[in-house]
């Protein structure tokens, strides 16, 4: 919303801060002031310029040369190239050596071989609005030379306002006054045009008649209260340059002085109202109802609409001719040849005006402001300021009586408010007395309640502009707060009692998995969840209403987003990228066993990484491997060891689980490269790791390896606790054990089968030399193991260790078809 | 008594002294050569001064002739220690290695800046008491709006680009509706603050994303009003953007507070002055806040009468963004290390 600070003290003479204290209070007490722009500054060398003659340029035919009377002894020649001089009118005019606002000086110059001594202006120009298609016709019978910043009633400052939705009674020069005036409403003062209308009321509750003009309210829930006034014999033409300046200082494009008064009332009451041209009305008649499927209206703007019944129309006897609450129709529009008006001044339903214009994907001025809730009571007032401002501005007559159908103004609404109540939710001790003192410069009347009932109490009277949004004690005590000012409470620390709900488990968790994976030398990153169709599980969640195509669904797993995060890093240039990421992952449950409202939809934390490149950054003293599948294996293995406590088992691409009843599952098919890990706890898959395959994402040719993991985060414990454990003071027993194993029997059978045979005094058991060579003569493949022994009670000897190993390669040669290496 | 009034004692005490900084002063092997001969040599010092023996009283003679051997064993000692030091010098020159060469590392890793943020604003209102809480990402449009006092077909709702997932499922366009959630499963005295990625249906772009993360406050138990409200807030802005700071609390909407307040803090990057950051005001919105209001305590159970509470809200993407200088929030979400590795610490 747009506030001209000339305008608001012209509604309250008594405001005299500057706008820069104005924007701060209301931005303080009400709503945020966004913007404070000075308007018609550097219009110092800008005067009124009458165009005596204009004939097109000999040489150019887009240009016009004009004589222009501008104060000066004589006319001066000036070029012009704007499609719109009219002979005799007058427009802003700089002579040479003259500056505009934005600092440029004009000269006089040549154009197409004639000098033009000055420059005709647009509205752009001066920085008085945006309209940039032509000069800015002034009103007639201003002195040529004097100055135009007078002549516009500038300069002036623009307020931008952003008006919250229960504010809406300031998006109007009156609203805003009644919050910054001295005496608040009682400062406020509508100077008279010179003309006055009192007319007589004709009431009816659907229908009633005034000049000939029959007007009915079919459906009374979504039209409450139709006020019309029959205004004949204007002349429809511009409009005085005050009205003008008003409206474009308040961000308002001028029209014609019929739509300019409506607009003006708009802006400085709040109502929206609408003049159409009566003798374009069948009947003449108008009837406010709901569309009927298949009608068609073309609204103001040109657009053709078809309707259906959620729209509600303003219609005459035959046709639909404007959109209530929204837009006039373009047949009924006022134009130069418009002599009588209807004048509608009405209050729709806000519900049914988020309808209407909904249905038609328009949102107007009116939409606006009916949607949030208009003043009912004003629209007496409303009507007769706008028929006199028509009458002053368009000349013509009212006939003496005004229509008024629908339900009666509402009665301002009473609230009951407790001081006790006042105290408890603000911490303030005020005293009915200041709580009035508040109250009363925003309309509100506050009076102590006769016979209390309960706790004494006051009775506060709304007003009626702010009925939609004060209808509680709760919305009259933020009035106080605001009132008193939020600047002004005191700041206590109060003892607080600890909170009775504990801390979700996720944080613990999700701060444990950064804590191991930055360790691992892993940045974290954080992705938009929206992806392509081509990253996602068939079942996966669709946006009903996406931004776009490659945005249209929710990602199923983490992993191929992150490959995306790693195409990034590669095509600038870099080879080594590690990040993990922690977020949710959605899923479609059609068996519907989701949580209750939701039952469709799944979602769970996860935690996805992935690897690339050299193992550690380069070093000068060597060459350094690519990280590669041991790597990601072994960051699964920290992740279930130090994290899940769950098992690692290797994993053909093709033999995942099914998915878990109720819970997302893992996507690997889009991804993982023939064998990979999976992280088990008993029998539910919870993560899986492996190599990406080469086609999962483009690489440049210089690229490593990618790896990647992805597991749930609800897996990570966080309520382990550590014990200590003594180290024993004997000293360990290193014995290694070379094993030729055939093709086929996997290292970690091997490993059980030892830990099966081997008694408590092994400790530690691990493969630390694989070798597949000629050397064996395709015998399979020698592992070499690690094993050491301990006691916890006395230091071993060498054939009681000689014996332990005995006994292991007894067992292991039984169970299993493995051999001795004989070194 | 020796001529020159020097007793020879004293002038062996001062071979010494001389003899021990010439010695420790040699740079390499041939000034400590030098300084031996010097010194200890056959014509050295200190063979000179016991040339002069034959003028001591005999009855001193015992005396310091064992004094002139000590001084001999100490410069002896010196010279052999400093020689040793010199060799290990030489030593170390000698194998060639260029100590200025730079070591081995591992990778570093780091948290994403935005995370920073949530964490150490967390752990602020962790001091009030405030425990971490989280909820779904999807929600049902009960919990996003009703149960918040929003009506879907009000125009409040408008300021809610929402994503639908059907008609009654919606991906949450704030953290807000969490607060719905604790206080049906929960009594107070309630105090949690729950940072979550909220949703909303604005193009992507410089200052816009569609999901962004949130972080929720809410204090709900007896007796809590707004000047208790104000005092934690202030708390939190001195303890997070510096103890300098600010603030201003300005009147605005929330459908589920009331009394309803932006928060403002004195601009962090000009101190109040006034910069781009600020649009010259010098304060920063960093949040929006205010007492619950009674509707949200109706729709989840609790009585409005017996209890209030204050509720918050605020991006901390936003704040990071202010306080590193990242120009474009899509910078956020780019995944790209030479960014991250830029807030590793």
């Amino acid at each position: 919303m747009n506030i001209s600070v000339a305008w608001l003290r012209a509604v309250a003479p008594a405001i005299d801060d500057t706008p820069a204290e104005l924007a701060r209070r209301l931005s303080l007490q009400a709503v945020a002031v966004d913007l404070i722009e000075p308007l018609g500054q550097g219009l110092d060398d800008v005067v009124v310029g009458r165009v005596l003659s204009a004939a097109p340029h000999p040489d150019a035919d887009r240009l016009t040369l004009c004589r222009v009377e501008a104060g000066t002894d004589e006319p001066l020649e000036v070029v012009c190239g704007a499609p719109n001089v009219v002979e005799g009118a007058s427009y802003p005019f700089v002579p040479p050596g003259g500056t505009l606002p934005g600092g440029m000086t004009i000269e006089k110059r040549k154009i197409r071989g004639i000098v033009s001594h000055g420059m005709l202006c647009s509205e752009q120009e001066l920085e008085l609005g945006r309209d940039a298609a032509g000069i800015l016709r002034l009103a007639d019978g201003l002195e040529p030379g004097t100055p135009l910043a007078g002549a516009l009633g500038l300069p002036d400052t623009r307020l931008v306002l952003d008006v919250t939705p229960n504010r809406v009674d300031l998006a109007s020069h009156v609203g805003v006054a009644r919050e910054l005036a001295p005496r608040g409403v009682d400062g406020i003062e509508l100077r008279s045009f010179g003309t006055s209308w009192v007319p007589e009321w004709a009431d009816g509750s659907e229908s009633a008649e005034t000049g000939g003009v029959r007007v009915t309210i079919e459906d009374d829930e979504r039209c409450f209260r139709y006020l019309a006034a029959v205004v004949r014999g204007v002349r429809v033409g511009p409009s005085p340059d005050w009205l003008r300046a008003r409206l474009r200082a308040a961000g308002a494009r001028p029209v014609n002085n019929v739509v300019d008064a409506t607009n003006y009332v708009l802006l400085e009451l709040n109502q929206p109202l609408h003049a159409f041209d009566l003798a374009k009305l069948a009947g003449p008649e108008i009837r406010v109802r709901a569309a009927e499927r298949g009608e068609s209206l073309t609204t103001l703007d040109g657009h053709a609409h078809e309707l259906s019944e959620a729209a509600t129309v303003i219609a005459d006897a035959a046709r639909p001719v404007a959109l209530a609450g929204v837009m006039g129709g373009e047949e009924s529009e006022v134009t130069e040849s418009t002599t009588d008006l209807l004048l509608e001044c009405a209050a729709f339903d806000p519900r049914a005006t988020r309808r209407t214009a909904a249905a038609t994907e328009l949102a107007t001025d009116a939409s606006y402001r009916f949607e949030r809730g208009i003043d009912e009571a004003g629209l007496e007032a409303a009507l007769v300021r706008c028929v006199e401002l028509i009458v002053a501005v368009a000349g013509g007559a009212a006939e003496p009586a005004a229509l008024r159908v629908g339900r009666a103004a509402p009665a301002p609404a009473t609230v009951r408010l407790r001081p006790g109540r006042v105290r408890k939710l603000l911490g303030l001790r005020l005293s009915p007395g200041q709580i009035a003192e508040l109250l009363r410069p925003i309309g509100f009347e506050a009076a102590p309640e006769e016979e209390p009932a309960g706790d004494p109490a006051l009775l506060v009277r709304v007003p009626t502009w702010r009925s939609s949004d004060v209808t509680r004690e709760v919305d009259v005590i933020e009035e106080i707060a605001r009132r008193y000012g939020y600047e002004r409470f005191p700041q206590e620390s109060r003892s607080i009692r600890p909170s009775s709900v504990p801390a979700s488990p996720t944080w613990a968790r999700r701060r444990d998995v950064r804590r191991l994976l930055e360790g691992q030398g892993l940045y974290e990153t954080r992705g938009l969840p929206m992806v392509s169709e081509e990253r996602v599980r068939p079942d996966r969640v669709e946006l009903r209403n996406p931004l776009s195509a490659t945005e249209s669904v929710l990602r199923t797993d983490l992993v191929p987003p992150l490959l995306d995060r790693v195409g990034h890093n590669l095509d600038r240039g870099r080879r080594a990228v590690r990040l993990f990421e922690i977020g949710t992952v959605f899923a479609a449950d059609p068996s519907g066993r989701g949580p209750a409202g939701r039952e469709t939809y799944l979602e769970e934390l996860r935690v996805g990484i992935v690897l690339t490149g050299g193992r550690a950054p380069e070093h000068w003293s060597g060459p350094v491997p690519d990280v590669d599948l041991w790597d990601v294996r072994g960051l699964a293995e920290d992740v279930c060891e130090r994290l899940t406590g769950c098992e690692l088992r290797p994993l053909g691409a093709h033999d995942l689980p099914a998915g878990e009843p109720g819970r997302p599952g893992f996507g690997v098919g889009g991804w993982l490269d023939g064998d990979g890990f999976a992280m088990f706890e008993e029998d539910r898959l919870i993560g899986v790791a492996g190599r990406v395959r080469d086609d999962a994402l483009d690489t440049p040719p210089w690229a490593a390896s990618v790896f990647a993991a992805e597991f749930r985060l609800d897996t990570v414990r966080v309520s382990r606790m550590a014990r200590y454990e003594p180290r024993p003071p004997y000293p360990a027993v290193t014995r290694d054990l070379a094993l030729l194993v055939p093709d086929g029997l996997a290292a970690g059978r091997i490993e059980q089968a030892v830990r099966t045979g081997a008694p408590d005094e092994l400790v530690a058991l691990r493969p630390f030399d694989v070798y597949e060579g000629d050397a064996l003569d395709g015998a399979g493949r020698s592992i070499a193991w690690r094993l050491v022994f301990r006691s916890p009670d006395r230091t071993l000897t060498d054939g009681e260790v000689d014996g332990y190993v005995g006994r292991i390669v007894s067992h292991l040669t039984e169970e299993l078809d493995v051999r001795i290496r004989d070194s | 008594m020796a001529s020159g009034g020097v007793s020879l004692a004293d002038r062996l005490q001062e071979i010494r002294d001389e003899a021990l900084a010439d010695i420790a002063a040699a740079g390499d092997a041939e000034e400590l050569e030098a300084a031996r001969v010097r010194w200890l040599g056959r014509s050295g010092a200190l063979a000179g001064a016991l040339s002069g023996m034959r003028g001591v009283d005999p009855a001193d003679r015992p005396a310091t002739g064992r004094l002139a051997n000590e001084v001999k064993g100490v410069l002896e000692a010196a010279y052999e220690g400093r020689e040793a030091e010199l060799a290990a010098d030489d030593e170390s020159e000698g194998s060639g290695v260029d100590l200025t060469l730079p070591g081995r590392r591992v990778w570093a890793g780091g948290a994403h800046p935005v995370t920073q943020v949530i964490d150490e604003i967390c752990e602020i209102f962790g001091e009030l008491g405030f425990n971490r809480a989280a909820g779904p990402e999807i929600e049902t449009d009960w919990h996003n709006f009703t149960a918040l006092g929003i009506p879907l077909d009000h125009p409040a709702a408008d300021e809610h680009d929402t994503f639908w997932l059907d008609d009654h499922v919606v991906l949450r366009t704030h953290t807000s509706p969490v607060q719905a959630r604790v206080m049906q499963e929960s009594e107070p005295p309630i105090r949690v603050v729950v940072p979550g990625l909220c949703y909303r249906r604005d193009p992507f772009d410089a200052s816009h994303a569609p999901a962004f993360e949130q972080i929720e406050g809410l204090a709900v138990d007896e007796g809590i009003d707004f000047v208790e409200f104000r005092a934690a807030i202030d708390f939190f802005v001195r303890r997070f953007f510096g103890s300098g700071t600010r603030t201003r609390f300005r009147a605005s909407y929330f459908p589920f507070t009331e009394p309803s307040a932006e928060v403002d803090v004195t601009c962090f990057l000009c101190d109040g002055r006034g910069c781009s950051a600020c649009k010259r005001t010098g304060w920063i919105e960093i949040m929006g806040s205010g007492m619950v209001d009674p509707v949200v305590f109706e729709e989840c159970g609790l009585d409005p009468e017996r209890y209030t509470g204050y509720a918050f809200g605020m991006g901390p993407a936003r704040i990071a963004m202010l306080r590193y200088r990242i120009p474009d929030i899509r910078l956020l979400y780019e995944g790209d290390v030479g960014f991250l590795e830029q807030f590793a610490r």
